[in-house]
């Protein structure tokens, strides 16, 4: 395996493109859906649905290619007018695009399953086509027929329609970036010939003298005459895998008088629009409304659009298609390998680290701070910091792509229940770092659920109310305080705080007299084990609750809150770190060892006295926090770096609040100091502590190791339980 | 035992190294570099012999008391303590020994298999031995020292 198969290569990157194409298409599909859609817009979708189908083409996935195909015809027809773009097509069209990223996806994991909602969506699509069909002024059936029968391109020869044997010349030389993208001229040449009766000729007239050949450069031309029981579109789909990447004409010869007149009037329509879009043709095209499209250096911009980055296709302004082919300004974008960014960041970390070693020993050498060289140490902080931030910034992605996998599942929630949901998504361009984006999908999924399910009221109930009968479900991401803050929010009911409180008593959560402020009941929501729907659904309510949804953003270094105002909605909010390569962390010290926790687990610290400290039996400690008791764990004891002491009188104890919402106090020797740090992962292979997360390097090139707290302190109630607690703080 | 006699006569670089009184050595193929002692962070829960981690350029690199990991008697440190990183398949460790000595090229023929008797009791941590100016040196068997601990450790 150590060399890669360069067909993979370029497979992996055909499933890269169609994440870009699919979040382009489903941009598309938004625009028109909040009616903010141009011209263009069809265009994009329309084209981005098409390079999908190319590409699938070109490694063999028929099932993709016949959905693909389907669904671009539907959308040709949307785009040349002849069928209306209305809010249930909309729809279909967004489960169609649903559907291709499922067909992607299990293409790209080798899935062989079928995925029986294609044939259903397919017959939909067409039933649309059909419907329309009848309509449809003839000279619109050019458009649709070539494309609908290209889907039995396998049969090849079956066409029966046609009655006289038309010949067709056919001009074929392929560009450079034809073979560069992996295809050949010999197979598309025998797929020809295999229609019909073909005459090959081969145009050598452009081949230099050996000695200025460029090999890379391809000279040579073919012209075939091609006796066939086809049609134009037939010949064209052999040639849809290399569109752009060739120059080609396509011209109908006679081969019988008495059929002239037909052939004639199929002549004077051709080429298609999307022929000539398609392909270079060297026939004028009568100018149209929606996209004047001068064939001339436009093939190789349409083949260069649909490939690019998906940034520069969102743009809403209307596009002038002047015979320049002036674009969108393409941002220009570079595919890295993410281990070479992990390395670069690596190699920051590295540099930050030195940086503050080298910052340390130059005070040690005591230099006057006014000193160059302390000077110079200033500006070398400085830059450090820029290039930390610009590196940290490579990793960062818009959450656009996670928002929209939202919009689907919005979609998916509200049809399994019958809900009618509106998913309004704001800060789409907010960057977070990759890591965090892919960590953050299974707990949004799960919170975007909850409110379609248990958020919103039922339709009925909400016109009771007074309010309007579909619901909407708004997810908006924003940096604030060098942080990202995800928010989920419903205009539904809000939290039912008294059935909230009902449930918890039912299942034990919480004693039956106790008094909960209005916030504490919301955070019973997060307790493992709860679930409010009264009717467990589909959707959610497995028993997975909002306890995993805590535990996944904790884990993210985030924090998970809760606003709910009756009759108005509830707001989840989350807020995260920008990046995991980095931590806010607590530097204390526990028996002469520097040790790191992560901040956002540290609820609270105070300074433990006599009358607060309390002996409930040997060897169980408590504190008293407020009107509660809390658990004492001794970290350096846990740790086993000492025994455990008689007295913590003077030692600090930090409240950490535990994932089933629980409290513990760890009792460290000092804190030292509350910085960013830089997270060194431990290596795999060797020696796995419990209760340590990763490592660290500190200021003076010693390393700390950087704690997991709750682990410790289940690590430590397995082994010694404590004594059972009331909590009301 | 069936080394024909090219392999035989082929010579091996040892790094030799003094242990408790002792004198070890490594194939110096699987060294990687010799640090000064620097002061480990130690790692909770973990066997005596691991002495923590390291600082390496940015890595994060376990060291291991090699004379503790020996069975051999626990000494002071002093300045000519060394940590010789190791790598033994794909893992990075580091070797806590008192002083390092010298590089030496033996012919293989010339290591003997140490007596049997040797390997009942411990784990067979020696490869084999030589005689070099009437000094006898173990050949330390890495991936015994190395892994074992890794093995146990988890």
């Amino acid at each position: 395996m150590s060399t890669p198969d360069p067909m993979e290569e370029i497979r992996a990157s055909f499933f890269v493109e169609c994440e870009e194409l699919l979040e382009a298409t489903q941009d598309g599909l938004q625009q028109l859906e909040d009616g903010c859609a141009d011209g263009e817009t069809i265009n994009v979708v329309f084209r981005a649905v098409h390079s999908i189908k190319g590409g699938a083409g070109a490694f063999g996935l028929k099932t993709l290619v016949r959905f693909a195909h389907t669904y671009e015809t539907t959308l040709e027809s949307v785009r040349n007018g002849s069928l209306e773009a209305d809010p249930g097509l909309i729809n279909l069209f967004f489960r169609a695009t649903d559907h291709l990223s499922d067909l992607v996806r299990a293409a790209r994991d080798n899935d062989e399953t079928a995925l029986p909602m294609g044939d259903m969506i397919i017959l939909e699509l067409e039933n649309r086509l059909g419907g329309d069909d009848a309509e449809e002024e003839p000279e619109e059936d050019i458009d649709f027929q070539p494309l609908g029968l290209s889907l039995d391109l396998d049969l090849g020869d079956d066409v029966e329609a046609v009655k006289s044997v038309p010949g067709f010349n056919v001009v074929f030389s392929p560009e450079a970036d034809m073979f560069e993208s992996g295809n050949d001229a010999y197979p598309i040449l025998g797929a020809l010939a295999a229609l019909g009766d073909a005459q090959v000729r081969c145009d050598t007239s452009r081949l230099p003298e050996l000695s200025d050949l460029v090999p890379e450069t391809p000279y040579l031309t073919w012209h075939v005459d091609l006796v066939a029981d086809v049609d134009e579109a037939e010949i064209l789909s052999l040639f849809e895998f290399v569109e752009g990447l060739c120059q080609l004409s396509i011209a109908r010869m006679d081969t019988s008088a008495d059929e002239s007149a037909t052939s004639m009037d199929v002549d004077a329509n051709f080429p298609t629009r999307d022929a000539a879009e398609a392909f270079d043709l060297p026939i004028e095209l009568p100018p149209r409304a929606d996209a004047v499209v001068p064939s001339a250096d436009r093939t190789k911009d349409a083949a260069k659009e649909e490939t690019k980055s998906p940034g520069s296709e969102l743009k809403n302004t209307p596009l002038e298609r002047g015979p320049s082919g002036n674009q969108p300004a393409a941002k220009s974008v570079v595919r890295v390998d993410l281990d070479r960014i992990e390395r670069l960041v690596n190699l920051v970390g590295e540099l930050v680290i030195n940086q503050a070693m080298l910052a340390q020993s130059l005070q040690s050498a005591g230099l006057s701070p006014h000193s160059d060289a302390m000077n110079g140490l200033e500006e070398f902080q400085r830059l450090t910091r820029d290039i930390q931030d610009s590196v940290m910034m490579i990793r960062a992605q818009p959450v656009k792509s996670l928002f929209q996998r939202m919009s689907r599942i919005v979609r998916e929630a509200s049809a399994a229940i019958g809900k009618d949901v509106r998913l309004v998504t704001e800060g789409e361009n907010t960057e977070v770092d990759k890591t965090v984006i892919e960590r953050l999908a299974d707990p949004l999924t799960h919170m975007i659920r909850n409110a379609v399910d248990h958020g919103l009221e039922s339709t009925e109930d909400r016109v009771a109310e007074g309010k309007s009968p579909g619901g909407t479900v708004r997810l908006t991401a924003a940096h604030r305080s060098g942080r990202v803050v995800i928010d989920v929010s419903d205009d539904g009911g809000g939290i039912n705080r008294p059935r909230v409180q009902q449930i918890a008593v039912e299942k034990g959560l919480i004693p039956k007299d106790a008094v909960l402020s209005d916030t504490e009941i919301d955070n019973l929501l997060f307790l493992p084990g709860f679930s409010t729907a009264s009717s467990v659904s589909d959707l959610s309510g497995r028993g997975v609750g909002m306890d995993v949804v805590r535990t996944s953003i904790q884990s993210l270094g985030g924090r998970i809150s809760i606003t709910s105002v009756p009759g108005q909605g509830t707001v989840f909010s989350i807020s995260l770190p920008l990046t995991l390569a980095v931590l806010d962390g607590m530097v204390v010290e526990v028996a002469g060892e520097t040790r790191v926790l992560p901040l956002n687990m540290v609820a609270e610290t105070m300074s433990l006295s006599d009358d607060s400290l309390k002996t409930i039996q040997p060897g169980v400690d408590v504190v008293r926090v407020r009107s509660g008791f809390v658990p004492l764990f001794d970290l350096g004891h846990l740790l086993g770096y000492r025994e455990k002491k008689d007295s913590y009188v003077g030692s600090v104890g930090l409240l950490i609040s535990h994932e089933d919402g629980s409290l513990g106090a760890l009792i460290v020797d000092d804190i030292q100091d509350q910085r960013q740090v830089v997270i060194k992962g431990l290596d795999d292979s060797f020696y796995r502590a419990p209760g340590i997360a990763a490592a660290t390097i500190m200021g003076d090139g010693q390393i700390a190791l950087i704690l997991d707290p709750s682990d410790i302190i289940s690590k430590a109630n397995e082994i010694n339980p404590p004594a059972p607690q009331k909590l009301e703080a | 035992m069936s080394h024909d006699e090219s392999a035989d006569a082929e010579p091996v670089e040892l790094l030799t190294f003094q242990l408790s009184e002792q004198e070890y050595s490594l194939n110096i193929m699987n060294v990687r570099e010799i640090r000064s002692w620097t002061k480990a962070t130690p790692m909770p829960h973990a066997p005596s012999f691991m002495r923590g981690v390291i600082n390496l350029r940015g890595t994060v690199l376990p060291v291991m008391d090699l004379a503790e990991r020996l069975g051999l008697p626990r000494r002071e440190h002093s300045d000519r303590n060394v940590i010789i990183v190791v790598k033994q398949a794909e893992t990075m460790t580091g070797l806590l020994v008192d002083a390092v000595s010298d590089i030496v090229t033996v012919p293989r023929a010339d290591l003997q298999p140490p007596p049997d008797s040797a390997s009942h009791a411990a784990p067979a941590f020696i490869s084999s031995l030589t005689v070099i100016d009437d000094r006898m040196i173990r050949v330390l068997d890495l991936p015994t020292t190395v892994e074992f601990a890794q093995s146990e450790a988890a």
